[in-house]
């Protein structure tokens, strides 16, 4: 009869502990899931600014643009006459 | 209490009391239990579908447009995100006190916005503002007006402008493709969105992802055979002389003989991707591919390699001309009597008559199949959409007069890509390749290159084709100082709709560089020059030497014409390779 009662008891025990653990993990996964929706994010946000960055990127490097300030601020001129040196390598 | 003596005094309650409020209970545990079973049975369904309206939500996962690059990665098609605003009227007119703010962020006068809102306040969705910079649209909303909310949509941006604009071609506002590669390479460019479950909490954050998950179909990049330097080298050149010469138009094709990869095709008139509402429709052809003309003089070079090829022909041959002959009813001229002609003068002074006794030697069966083998009338390869095969009759149509204008390319009509293939051929010691704008993807659909010449035919060729170029020729303005450049001229009236028009013309150049081992092919073509001079050795020449001077210095081929510019250095100075 105690034996039976001891049982009753641990089972009603691991029972609590084990729902008390669901909840738990379950509150975990929130967190995580939470956590890892902001790593999208910021990841949506740093393609924004990749993209961004690469027009920027080409926006400076226009011919059109390197070529006036090549010109005009630098005073670069496109060699007529010039010799190619063979470097021995 | 009161244990004393009036315990008995008081008269024991009624037992009907204690019986009615057990029944009262029994009845509340009828109705919670009925309640229970109601909520958690009859009902469950619905009420399941009630919680998962507060808190699941479907959120829908971005796939952007692939880029379009050049063969150095560099962007010529970029999507960036952007936020279009949209607004629900009604609720935003209930906070009239935020409306002058609003206005200010969104660039509109207070007028015109709640002009706006009011016309369309029975409706659920209104656009304000499409694609903003996304600072821009943060700063819409921090003024927190009520009923502004903010859609994710992508801008495509194209960093070479007009310079590609024909080739690469352009989206619509929606994103899809509507000309050029945009359109062609559309179902393999776009992105299809995918979208997530997940369950959100009271706050608005995440808090579970669900197993139900379409993943977005992200858009592939495009990679072209295009250098965007040499295409926005050659834009520039071609509009300057467009410009220069009053012409109606022009393009400039590059082609690398050793791989059939195009490097630029560039064409003037263009317009500007980045600003749908300066499109002119004129200038949105790609006409490398689409627009067909008449070869003219550019042929000659194919027809006597062809000949010489057969062995029909060796170069130390002599022809007798007299400046003209007839052919029926037709007379061949040439702008002056050359006499007596070999194959190098032939090229050299661009002899009709010389030619076209060739041709009229070969038979029209094998001048036709001399172009043939050299892909007129037959596809390039390039995929480009809208691309035309040109015309080329049958020879069983040709008598002797269709078989002499052959000789020196009328009659016929290709198109640039198709032109350049040819040449192509000749400057890759024989071998004729398929056209290629992409790279990768469908590269095994490709027909494998073919033979059409004998190496030593192709390099006889190419140095015959150095005599056009030399102060002799007539095509003296395309020699580049410190290369050997191979080409033919050619100039082609254009036919209308009462034949050939005597004061339209096109002025072509098709040319090649180092001659002893080609880096590149390009062809020069203007549209109609309307200056006094329209020869392709005038108008067109002096561009294609403009271009290739600054390609091959780009591509850094090393001079091949030695003693002019050259000289060896006993040691390396910081000049490196």
């Amino acid at each position: 009869m105690t034996r039976q009662l001891l049982t009753i008891a641990t089972l009603s025990l691991a029972i609590l502990v084990s729902a008390v653990a669901v909840v738990q993990a379950k509150h975990k996964t929130r967190e995580m899931a939470h956590e890892l929706q902001l790593e999208r994010v910021e990841r949506d946000k740093l393609s924004t600014e990749w993209a961004q960055l690469q027009l920027e990127e080409s926006a400076w490097a226009n011919p059109d643009r390197v070529a006036q300030v090549a010109r005009r601020e630098l005073s670069m001129v496109q060699p007529r006459n010039y010799v190619v040196l063979e470097s021995q390598r | 209490m009161s244990r004393r003596s009036d315990n008995t005094k008081l008269t024991a309650p009624p037992r009907w009391r204690a019986h009615f409020v057990l029944g009262l209970f029994g009845v509340f545990a009828v109705v919670l239990a009925a309640r229970a079973f109601d909520l958690q049975v009859l009902d469950q369904a619905f009420l399941a579908k009630e919680g998962d309206k507060r808190h699941l939500r479907t959120v829908s996962v971005p796939a952007g447009r692939g880029v379009i690059k050049d063969r150095n990665g560099e962007p010529l098609a970029l999507s960036a995100p952007t936020e279009s605003v949209w607004a629900v009227p009604g609720a935003v007119l209930e906070a009239p006190e935020k409306l002058a703010l609003l206005a200010r962020q969104l660039n509109m006068s207070v007028a015109d916005l709640r002009k706006r809102l009011e016309n369309y306040k029975s409706r659920q969705f209104l656009y304000l503002r499409r694609q903003l910079a996304p600072a821009d649209a943060r700063a819409v909303m921090a003024v927190d007006a009520p009923g502004i909310f903010l859609q994710r949509e992508y801008k495509r941006y194209y960093p070479a402008g007009e310079a590609a604009a024909q080739i690469v071609g352009m989206t619509n506002i929606d994103g899809r493709g509507q000309e050029g590669l945009e359109l062609d390479r559309d179902a393999y460019l776009h992105g299809e969105p995918g979208s997530r479950r997940v369950v959100k909490d009271r706050v608005g954050r995440v808090v579970e992802d669900l197993a139900e998950f379409n993943p977005p179909q992200a858009g592939h990049d495009l990679r072209l055979t295009i250098d965007s330097r040499m295409q926005y080298l050659a834009y520039r050149h071609i509009k300057s002389a467009v410009i220069k010469n009053d012409a109606k138009g022009g393009m400039v094709v590059m082609l690398d003989p050793a791989t059939g990869e195009l490097r630029a095709v560039a064409s003037y008139p263009s317009f500007n991707p980045n600003d749908r509402g300066s499109i002119d429709a004129s200038g949105v052809r790609a006409r490398a591919a689409t627009d067909v003309m008449e070869p003219g003089s550019t042929v000659k070079p194919l027809l006597l390699s062809q000949a010489l090829d057969s062995g029909l022909y060796d170069t130390d041959d002599v022809i007798h001309t007299k400046g003209w002959f007839m052919v029926g009813r037709l007379t061949v001229k040439d702008f002056r009597n050359y006499g007596d002609v070999d194959f190098a003068k032939i090229l050299q002074k661009s002899s009709n008559v010389g030619a076209a006794h060739v041709g009229l030697e070969m038979g029209s069966e094998n001048v036709w199949k001399g172009y043939k083998e050299f892909g007129f009338g037959d596809i390039t390869g390039s995929g480009f959409p809208g691309e035309r095969f040109g015309v080329l009759n049958d020879f069983y149509e040709w008598n002797k007069v269709e078989t002499a204008t052959a000789s020196y390319g009328y009659g016929m009509a290709v198109t640039a890509f198709q032109l350049i293939r040819a040449y192509g051929a000749i400057a890759d010691d024989g071998m004729l390749r398929s056209l290629r704008l992409v790279q990768g993807d469908g590269a095994n659909m490709h027909s494998p290159p073919e033979r059409v010449l004998k190496p030593e035919t192709a390099r006889t060729m190419r140095h015959l084709l150095e005599g056009v170029v030399s102060p002799a020729g007539t095509a003296t303005r395309a020699a580049i100082p410190g290369y050997r450049v191979a080409g033919k001229t050619g100039t082609a009236r254009k036919a209308g709709s009462g034949g050939y028009n005597e004061n339209r013309h096109q002025a072509l150049f098709v040319g090649m560089a180092p001659a002893e081992k080609p880096a590149l092919v390009t062809l020069v073509m203007l549209d109609e020059p309307k200056k006094d001079a329209y020869y392709g050795g005038a108008v067109a020449a002096p561009v294609f030497a403009a271009v290739m001077r600054d390609a091959l210095r780009l591509l850094r081929v090393p001079p091949d014409n030695p003693g002019v510019l050259t000289a060896s250095a006993g040691e390396s100075s910081g000049t490196g390779t």
